[in-house]
């Protein structure tokens, strides 16, 4: 099966549709899947519902998608570094359900693993609690949580070889395995593509049996807040 | 006179001990990294990684390594990498000994409220919540009152809440206190700050 496509556009094609459920991979803009986001801000399509750690940065990243207006629903744990975002959920345009973020991390990984929902202790007695099961093991109380099964999963990888094994690299790798594990289609695009055999099979991060189709391409990368020291400080 | 912002963080690393992971919040906190000494203390970023560096020397930014703040950050010998479910797995599995947080008011149950001011800009509550509900021990640094002079160590907090009862020690601006039965003893008072200049910014129950 040929799973390398030539552009996210082509990668993209007939997964698409209006209302659709999509996992995005990234922490800030680090990781995130730059290509196929501006993939679906040409493709125009509507009412998505995303799930995704944060929601780019005003004119990057899934900001593009807010500009666009092609948002309804964002599940995520922080927004703070979107003007539009804000913008957008105020007036009531565009909902909002918080995560916190290791809750949206499992609820990901969960929805991949074929785990319906889990129980934990994070948000017992608080807000996220509200409306949520809540049982008692061991004298200590957990609240129940469901996991997201996603219609499409978008991620970004270093490298991929042909049969979709990747390996990622550094804290981009964040919130994309989870992503790409629990859509019934996972599209990722890569640094680089290598010929299948030239990664060490035990260096594999997330093996090919849960990616569909992959494109290789050039990334920004844009550093969101860029923090350095001064040599003589060392 | 009361501990300025250097002087919490640096009584904040004398409760971390050798060997421990650790995960520091954004602030004060963040400042604690400069005082652990020559303690064997690794840091966890909760985006994903363990053994955090310093910030990069300027031209060495690497965009694929950030810390949970989106700073540009480095890697040390003892660095391990991994995605955000395994971290928070870390986290929730009780693996992390201590988290270091800063707080908007803390209760004398031990309530912790530290992501959001209903009517204002809300960001969102990130990790907290996940890390006051498994780490090992959590640590609350801030300024013991507010800017208008209002206690922000409370008999209950009137913000939303991060988690119920799960701070074990605060330190501010004024001196450390520990969450016990029945509400917070004082451990430990800032140079020159009085039991009665405590109490009379605590209002919290004092035991």
């Amino acid at each position: 099966m040929q799973k390398v496509y030539g552009s996210a556009a082509e990668a993209l094609d007939g997964l698409l549709f209006d209302g659709m459920t999509i996992a995005a991979g990234g922490f800030g803009l680090c990781g995130i899947p730059e290509l196929l986001i501006d993939a679906i801000v040409e493709a125009g399509t509507k009412d998505l519902t995303i799930a995704s750690n944060n929601c780019g940065v005003d004119g990057f990243g899934l900001g593009k998608l807010l500009d666009t207006k092609q948002i309804k629903k964002m599940m995520s744990s922080y927004v703070g570094e979107n003007a539009e975002f804000m913008r957008q959920y105020l007036s009531g345009e565009l909902e909002l359900e918080f995560n916190p973020q290791g809750t949206l991390a499992e609820r990901m990984r969960a929805g991949g693993a074929g785990i319906p929902g889990f129980y934990t202790a994070t948000g017992v007695g608080t807000v996220i609690a509200e409306g949520k099961e809540v049982k008692s093991f061991g004298g200590k109380d957990y609240i129940l949580e469901e996991g997201i099964f996603a219609d499409l999963s978008i991620v970004k990888a270093w490298k991929a070889d042909d049969t979709g094994n990747l390996v990622f690299r550094k804290t981009a790798r964040n919130f994309n395995p989870p992503a790409a594990m629990c859509g019934k289609t996972c599209v990722v695009e890569v640094e680089e593509i290598v010929p299948r055999g030239s990664i060490d099979p035990d260096h594999i991060h997330l093996p090919g049996i849960y990616v569909h189709r992959i494109i290789q391409g050039e990334h920004e990368k844009r550093i969101e807040q860029r923090t350095t020291r001064k040599r003589e400080d060392a | 006179m009361p501990w300025d912002r250097n002087q919490m963080a640096a009584r904040a690393a004398d409760e971390l001990e050798d060997g421990w992971y650790v995960n520091l919040g954004i602030g004060i906190p963040t400042l604690v990294a400069n005082y652990v000494g020559d303690k064997d203390i690794t840091l966890q970023s909760e985006n994903g990684m363990l053994g955090m560096g310093p910030f990069p020397f300027e031209g060495e930014e690497d965009p694929d390594l950030i810390n949970a703040g989106k700073q540009t950050i480095t890697e040390l010998s003892r660095t391990s990498y991994f995605d955000s479910a395994t971290s928070f797995g870390m986290i929730r599995g009780g693996k992390i000994a201590a988290a270091i947080l800063g707080a908007m008011e803390v209760a004398e149950n031990g309530d912790l409220a530290n992501w959001m001011i209903p009517g204002k800009l809300v960001k969102g509550m990130g990790g907290a919540m996940d890390l006051v509900a498994g780490v090992g021990r959590v640590i609350v640094v801030m300024d013991h009152q507010n800017k208008h002079g209002d206690s922000k160590v409370l008999k209950e907090c009137t913000l939303p809440l991060t988690g119920t009862g799960v701070v074990d020690r605060i330190i501010t601006n004024l001196g450390v206190l520990d969450v016990v039965e029945g509400g917070l003893k004082i451990v430990e008072l800032a140079e020159g700050v009085t039991e009665d200049e405590m109490r009379a910014a605590t209002e919290a129950t004092i035991v």
